[in-house]
């Protein structure tokens, strides 16, 4: 594009202001990359949610526990495929901000219904032999630089032994799993409900919350109220929902995560509207002469204007390129935190988009000024 | 020759509020090919309105403006400012170079309206500048040249794309005597050597002793024309 030179020379005509509007919008973008990030890769768990389980828990509350009793009444409604189990075990690894989400299951039960949980047979054989077993996420176990045949100690922040009245777990490590359909939840850990129920001090016989799959997604809200049915007016009520409904009041629990990064989002773009904006504005008005000069050379209005708003243009993507591209670089940062690994496309594209929106935004007064500027007023300095 | 401008009963008024201001009255002028008009007159005659009329600059709010053939009072502002593109090369009083261009660049600019590649555009402005005699200052920018040196980038770059018309309002306006006889010699040769029709306006009687005619206007009119050499 052969006007590109002049539009760059334009751009950087005063350095240190142009330098200081690209950071900002370079800093605004930075955030953007990592909030919507966080956001999406939350939003992102929800959306892989599968459509075929149920998740049941005590009316309560997510944390209070149910009766194993429940699994046979659950198993015989109508439509049901599978029934499995877990609970919270409250896990960290020799530090407290090593949280590992490690639950007990019946590993038979658990594969059943999480069919997309891939285990080695004969590790899944290796931890029913073995009463401490454990079976480790691929990614959890590569954080920590664990090998299957370690013996490694969990501590539950919940749970106490009855033998020695130490939270301290002993582990040994005798698979991995790798979560195929969703590898963000390959670092948590499995391990033997028999171990844990007869080990713990209270709660024996009880578990945390169901997983149901169903014959037919298309049945999931009858087959829920028929659960929670049978359970109303028994001490233990439950809630069922559908696994994404779960992971969305799950996520719900931290606050509105999608309504807060708006806000903050929405704050941001709107302080940078009116900062970059002013930025342009002046530099139009300084460039009044300039730009009826460019009219007397026979540069069209139209031509003009659209010089003004790709100056704006440039500005705001060469700005958002560099800001996403940070986040992009610090986005695994988090991964310890969230799961996700890369920052998703999605955020990139609507980066871009957001970009373009801010160029036609705050190009678009001075576009506007350029467009209407008449050439005798401006050279007359009227 | 044919006449290369032709103005006919041109009127230009301006309303402030409910005053009507008329800067010129019915008025009619004829420029041959190969001119070279100097156009005097008193400070707030009407001058500066006079040529940006032929120019293109501006509209006339009575009359007809008919330059380089076109009835250019009819056209359309895209149209108008091809026409400019095309026909008229500008130079001002305070040169009006794009500062953060070099002179290369800056004289580049009408071309970039035109179809030429990017070499050809370079070869031409360097022709441009060598014919203003600056061709070693092409990387220069405006604010690293002398006052004289940018009024010839501004030539070089009102020529560049060799237009049918030049139309200078005060070129020497902001120059000492010395720099300004360097550029209406300039201004001379362009005239007599490649036959550019040369509007100019000026002050200075010694400027004006350059052109082939004088035209003298008062009070938004010519009072009379007199030829010179
Ligand atoms: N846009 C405008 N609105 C109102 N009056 C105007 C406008 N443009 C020009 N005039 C008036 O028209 C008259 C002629 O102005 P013009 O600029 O043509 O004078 P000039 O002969 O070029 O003067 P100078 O020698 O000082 O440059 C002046 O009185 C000026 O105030
Ligand atoms: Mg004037």
């Amino acid at each position: 594009m052969k006007y590109f030179p002049l539009l760059w020379a334009t751009l950087w005509r005063k350095k240190t202001r142009t330098i200081f509007t690209l950071l900002s919008i370079v800093v605004a973008f930075l955030l953007f990359g990592m909030l919507q990030g966080v956001n999406a890769a939350f939003q992102q768990g929800v959306n892989n949610a599968n459509v075929n389980r149920l998740i049941v828990t005590s009316r309560i509350s997510l944390t209070e526990p149910l009766p194993i009793a429940q699994k046979p009444l659950i198993e015989a409604v109508p439509g049901v495929a599978g029934i499995a189990y877990a609970s919270w075990f409250g896990a960290y690894y020799q530090e407290q901000k090593n949280f590992v989400f490690a639950t007990p299951v019946d590993i038979d039960d658990y594969l059943k219904v999480v069919p997309e949980l891939k285990i080695a047979p004969d590790q899944v054989e290796a931890l029913k032999r073995t009463r401490t077993g454990l079976i480790v996420g691929l990614d959890l176990l590569q954080k920590y630089g664990w090998k299957v045949g370690d013996r490694i100690p969990l501590h539950s922040t919940i749970w106490v032994k009855k033998d020695d009245g130490n939270s301290d777990w002993p582990f040994d490590i005798v698979g991995t799993y790798d979560f195929t359909t969703d590898r963000s939840q390959n670092n948590g850990a499995l391990f033997n409900y028999s171990y844990f129920d007869e080990a713990r001090t209270f709660g024996a016989g009880t578990i945390g919350w169901w997983i149901v799959s169903v014959r037919d997604p298309n049945q999931s809200a009858q087959i829920a109220a028929a659960i929670d049915k049978l359970f109303e007016n028994s001490p233990d009520e439950t809630k069922s929902q559908s696994e994404k409904e779960f992971a969305q009041s799950f996520l719900k629990q931290f606050g509105d995560i999608n309504f807060i990064v708006q806000a903050i989002l929405g704050a941001v773009f709107f302080t940078l509207l009116f900062l970059t904006g002013n930025t342009m504005m002046q530099a139009v008005r300084e460039r009044i002469p300039e730009l009826a000069v460019l009219k007397t050379l026979g540069f069209s209005d139209t031509k003009v204007t659209v010089l003004v708003l790709a100056e704006s243009l440039l500005l705001c993507l060469i700005a958002a390129a560099l800001g996403l591209l940070l986040a992009s670089l610090l986005f695994p940062m988090l991964k310890d935190y969230i799961g996700a690994v890369k920052l998703p496309t999605s955020v990139l594209v609507s980066g871009a988009g957001i970009a373009v929106l801010l160029a036609l935004a705050t190009g678009g007064l001075p576009a506007w000024r350029a467009k209407r500027l008449v050439i005798v007023d401006a050279l007359a300095g009227r | 020759m044919g006449n290369i401008v032709s103005l006919r009963k041109v009127a230009k008024r301006y309303t402030r509020g409910k005053e009507v201001v008329e800067v010129l009255h019915s008025l009619d002028l004829d420029i041959a090919e190969g001119d070279f008009v100097a156009l005097m007159g008193p400070s707030g005659s009407g001058k500066t309105t006079l040529l940006n009329l032929i120019g293109g600059l501006d509209r006339p709010t009575e009359g007809e403006v008919i330059v380089a053939g076109e009835h250019i009072d009819r056209l359309s502002g895209a149209a108008l400012a091809r026409w400019r593109a095309r026909h008229v090369g500008f130079v001002f009083q305070f040169y009006n170079l794009m500062p953060m261009l070099s002179a290369q660049a800056n004289v580049e600019l009408p071309l970039l309206l035109t179809h030429l590649s990017a070499a050809q555009r370079r070869a031409n402005a360097l022709t441009a500048l060598t014919i203003v005699g600056l061709a070693d200052r092409a990387r220069h920018k405006p604010s690293e040249l002398s006052g004289g040196q940018q009024q010839r980038v501004a030539i070089a770059r009102a020529l560049v794309a060799d237009p049918t018309l030049l139309v200078c309002d005060e070129p020497t306006g902001d120059l000492d005597r010395r720099t300004a006889d360097e550029i209406l010699g300039l201004l001379q040769v362009l005239n007599r050597e490649h036959g550019k029709t040369i509007i100019m306006v000026t002050h200075d009687p010694k400027a004006a002793e350059y052109a082939r005619r004088q035209l003298h206007m008062d009070k938004g009119a010519l009072v009379d024309g007199q030829q010179v050499s």
